[in-house]
């Protein structure tokens, strides 16, 4: 069984809880400009919107990596930075169709989300269940549920 | 000792911006935030200080719980001396930016002296310098903020600043951060502007690390968030309603001030209430409402995001005001609508926006507007001076009069200086809804006669957020007590003003209290800070803070005269609701209430009292 981050904007209020435990969980500081999940707040439109990798299965960030250094957590197909081998050369961040592998100049190599080993400290953290942490094979089931709720509406003998 | 145990002094004057470390023998006396930058201000500066001089200082300081994973751990005050009321002013605000302050690496920041020409500070980390803001001089929040993050090229910096109003000295003018977040009241913008100061905008990737025991910090933290989800008030009502749910409530109880405290509740409540605010409108089928949000670390989320309806007439030529932003608060949607008898939803909201986008009051420029209008009414101001026929319920003339005063243009500059001296100025002192020259806000001392005695003693001018009694009145919290009632009330008054004194100086957010008392903060506080910090300490540092503030009040040259309401509240009856035929009962309430407090018949606090404190 193969668990997924799963995002659902419409709950998030742009708390910010997320990018504190990631940042905990990643530095031991709470330091949200280190967060590997980022909350992006569309002012305007009123919508604030978590973002994160999303553990592509051919990962393109892997696949360009010339030192082999982003690998396969095999217990939860996590793709992991491997911060030993990295040389910081970032191809992966340019292959990453979306944004979600950077650089990091203090240490010179590239962060990305690893799901914590399992446990996702961001979806822990999350109060309102914005983010929580599902089975890939039904990351849609919440959604297939609330819509199943508004079918059945015929009026009944 | 999460406190970054580092300060900035910039020097204004000077032009210069120098580190130094914060004073941790104060930091465990006055804990951090209000009580910490009050010490800081109360050593450094004249209190008979004229407000707006060079010789005043404005400080920007955090909490130690700011910037880190405790709940609503986001907060920063500003302390100074307030020019509408000549006395301590310190208001608080919400957002990101006191986190990111805290996230660049320090505690807080003492602006001294005054600018020769406009200036932003630019804070990146521990680089700090002062930059040109001619170009950003007579333009709004909004514009300053959008601005400031285009010429750094950066998004993710967060901007406290002041608009129009606190440029023109607007004498209720607020701190704008993160476009509709404020430090509100007492106006502590208009000692921004007098500084030449426009802006602080604040990049921070320093992060707060130096939490005394992590382990034993997130466990305190966890528990503590629980007690906010599971409760009615932090789970369900503000989440939902915002503090907006009041509205119905208050109209009900009979103690929602309406057209210049005429009357207790107001015919049009429900028309500005939470719960109009989800209906869809008849006109474009949409709520008021789109979400809610939170400040940094929030896990109430008691924000309120609206969208007006485009066509409404106030803004149907005026495409900056369609986007989404900060909606109606309570006390604003009062001040803008009941006191004024104004009940146009779509109104008091563009109303309230521009009070963000040029950063005043609401709920002083509210409540002066029902001044005006009661002087309308009498005849005592015409049209011709106004510039509008400004009859109670008119949206039209809050509109105008909100625009003028932003603009600092006609009547406007009149509206500018408050209720007390535009109400005086015109020979109708009484008329005046004032303590210490600063507006009460949206409860009716008269219905609940505890929120007489919390504006009358409260050390910033009148003001809710200083014990507010409504939760223990109406709400029961933590225990219920009668509104009619005076008796008691002194010892609940001073019980309430210590904690939330202890609380306004942790960097979490006064709205937990509906549900955490000292003893939830506690150990929060104990796992972050070095210093053993339980309950018991934590009154004591609540009720040390506000004795400083009383006597920087008493140096400043107020009196125990000053600790008295507008003399309506106390000859003219309430009309109608559950407390009809009453006043305020202030008059009793304040003997006893000193001595409670361990003052003298003066409302001094005696050689023993200090002693006690370590005064
Ligand atoms: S309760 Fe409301 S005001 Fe307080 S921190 Fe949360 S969102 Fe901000």
């Amino acid at each position: 069984m193969q668990k997924s981050l799963h995002i659902d904007p419409n709950k998030c209020t742009g708390c910010l809880q997320c990018e504190m435990a990631c940042s905990y969980e990643n530095y031991g500081a709470f330091n949200i400009s280190k967060s590997r999940i980022k909350v992006f707040n569309f002012e305007s439109a009123g919508r604030k919107v978590p973002y994160t990798c999303t553990q592509c299965a051919e990962a393109w960030c892997m696949h360009a990596c010339p030192v082999d250094a982003i690998r396969i957590d095999a217990a939860t197909g996590a793709k992991v930075v491997f911060e030993g081998t990295c040389v910081g050369c970032k191809v992966c961040t340019i292959a990453c169709p979306f944004g979600t592998i950077n650089y990091v100049a203090d240490s010179g190599k590239v962060q990305k989300c690893d799901l914590c080993g399992g446990q996702p400290a961001c979806a822990e953290a999350c109060p309102t269940g914005a983010i929580t942490y599902v089975e890939s094979d039904w990351t849609g089931l919440g959604k297939m549920r609330q819509w199943a709720e508004k079918t059945d509406t015929q009026p009944r003998a | 000792m999460a406190w970054a145990k580092k300060i900035l002094r910039v020097n204004l004057s000077k032009g210069t911006c120098a580190s130094e470390p914060l004073n941790m023998e104060w930091a465990q006396q006055y804990l951090g935030q209000r009580g910490l930058a009050t010490k800081y201000l109360v050593a450094e500066t004249d209190p008979k200080v004229d407000p707006l001089s060079p010789d005043n200082k404005l400080i920007m300081t955090t909490g130690p719980l700011t910037g880190t994973m405790a709940s609503t751990g986001g907060r920063y005050s500003v302390v100074t001396k307030g020019p509408l009321t000549g006395a301590i002013a310190c208001s608080n605000s919400g957002g990101y930016f006191g986190a990111e302050l805290k996230m660049a690496g320090w505690d807080m920041i003492i602006f001294e002296g005054k600018s020769p020409k406009p200036v932003y500070l630019w804070l990146e980390n521990d680089k700090a310098e002062l930059r040109d803001a001619s170009h950003l001089w007579g333009t709004t929040t909004w514009h300053t903020e959008e601005t400031i993050k285009a010429a750094h090229q950066d998004p993710q910096i967060r901007i406290a600043s002041i608009g129009r109003a606190g440029e023109n000295g607007v004498l209720y003018a607020c701190v704008v951060n993160d476009l509709h977040r404020a430090a509100g009241r007492s106006g502590v913008g208009a000692v921004m502007g007098s500084k030449n100061l426009k802006a602080v905008a604040v990049r921070g990737t320093v992060g707060v690390g130096n939490v005394r025991d992590f382990k034993a910090f997130l466990q305190a933290t966890t528990a503590a968030k629980k007690v906010l989800a599971d409760n009615a008030v932090t789970g369900q009502g503000l989440p939902k309603f915002g503090t907006q749910v009041l509205m119905n409530v208050i109209n009900e109880v009979g103690a929602l001030p309406t057209r210049n405290a005429n009357d207790v509740q107001f015919e049009g409540a429900r028309k500005i209430s939470a719960e109009a605010m989800h209906e869809k409108r008849p006109t474009d089928g949409k709520a008021n409402l789109i979400t809610n949000a939170a400040c940094f670390g929030c896990t109430i989320a008691c924000g309120r995001v609206s969208q007006v309806d485009k066509t409404h007439w106030s803004v149907v030529n005026n495409p900056k005001y369609w986007g989404a932003t900060g909606g109606l608060e309570y006390e604003n949607a009062w001040s803008l609508g009941a006191a004024n008898g104004v009940d146009d939803l779509e109104a008091l909201t563009v109303a309230n926006m521009i009070c963000n986008e040029d950063g005043m009051d609401p709920i002083t420029f509210g409540a002066t507007v029902g001044a005006v209008m009661e002087m309308y009414q009498m005849g005592v101001l015409k049209k011709e001076q106004i510039g509008i026929e400004s009859p109670f319920g008119s949206a039209q003339a809050l509109l105008e009069m909100a625009h003028m005063t932003a603009e600092g243009r006609g009547f406007g500059k009149e509206l500018a200086l408050g209720s007390a001296r535009l109400t005086k100025k015109y020979g109708h002192p009484e008329l005046s809804m004032t303590v210490k020259g600063q507006e009460f806000p949206a409860y009716d001392p008269r219905g609940i006669q505890g929120m007489g005695l919390t504006y009358a003693t409260s050390n910033r001018g009148a003001c809710h957020l200083r014990s507010y009694t409504v939760a223990s009145e109406i709400l029961g919290v933590p225990v219920k007590t009668d509104p009619l009632a005076t008796d008691g009330k002194p010892d609940l008054v001073k019980a309430f003003q210590d904690a939330t004194a202890a609380f306004d100086s942790s960097g979490t957010c006064i709205f937990t209290t509906f549900a955490w008392t000292l003893g939830d903060l506690a150990p929060q506080l104990d796992a972050a800070c070095e210093g053993g910090w339980t309950l018991e300490r934590l009154a004591e540092v609540g009720e040390r803070i506000w004795n400083m503030e009383r006597q920087y009040n008493l140096a400043a040259g107020l009196t125990a005269k000053d600790d008295d309401l507008p003399k309506r509240l106390k000859t003219e009856p309430a009309k109608t609701g559950p407390a009809k035929g009453m006043v305020s009962g202030i008059d009793k309430m304040i003997p006893e209430y000193y001595k409670v407090r361990g003052w003298t018949t003066e409302g001094v606090p005696t050689k023993d009292t200090m002693k006690r404190l370590g005064l």
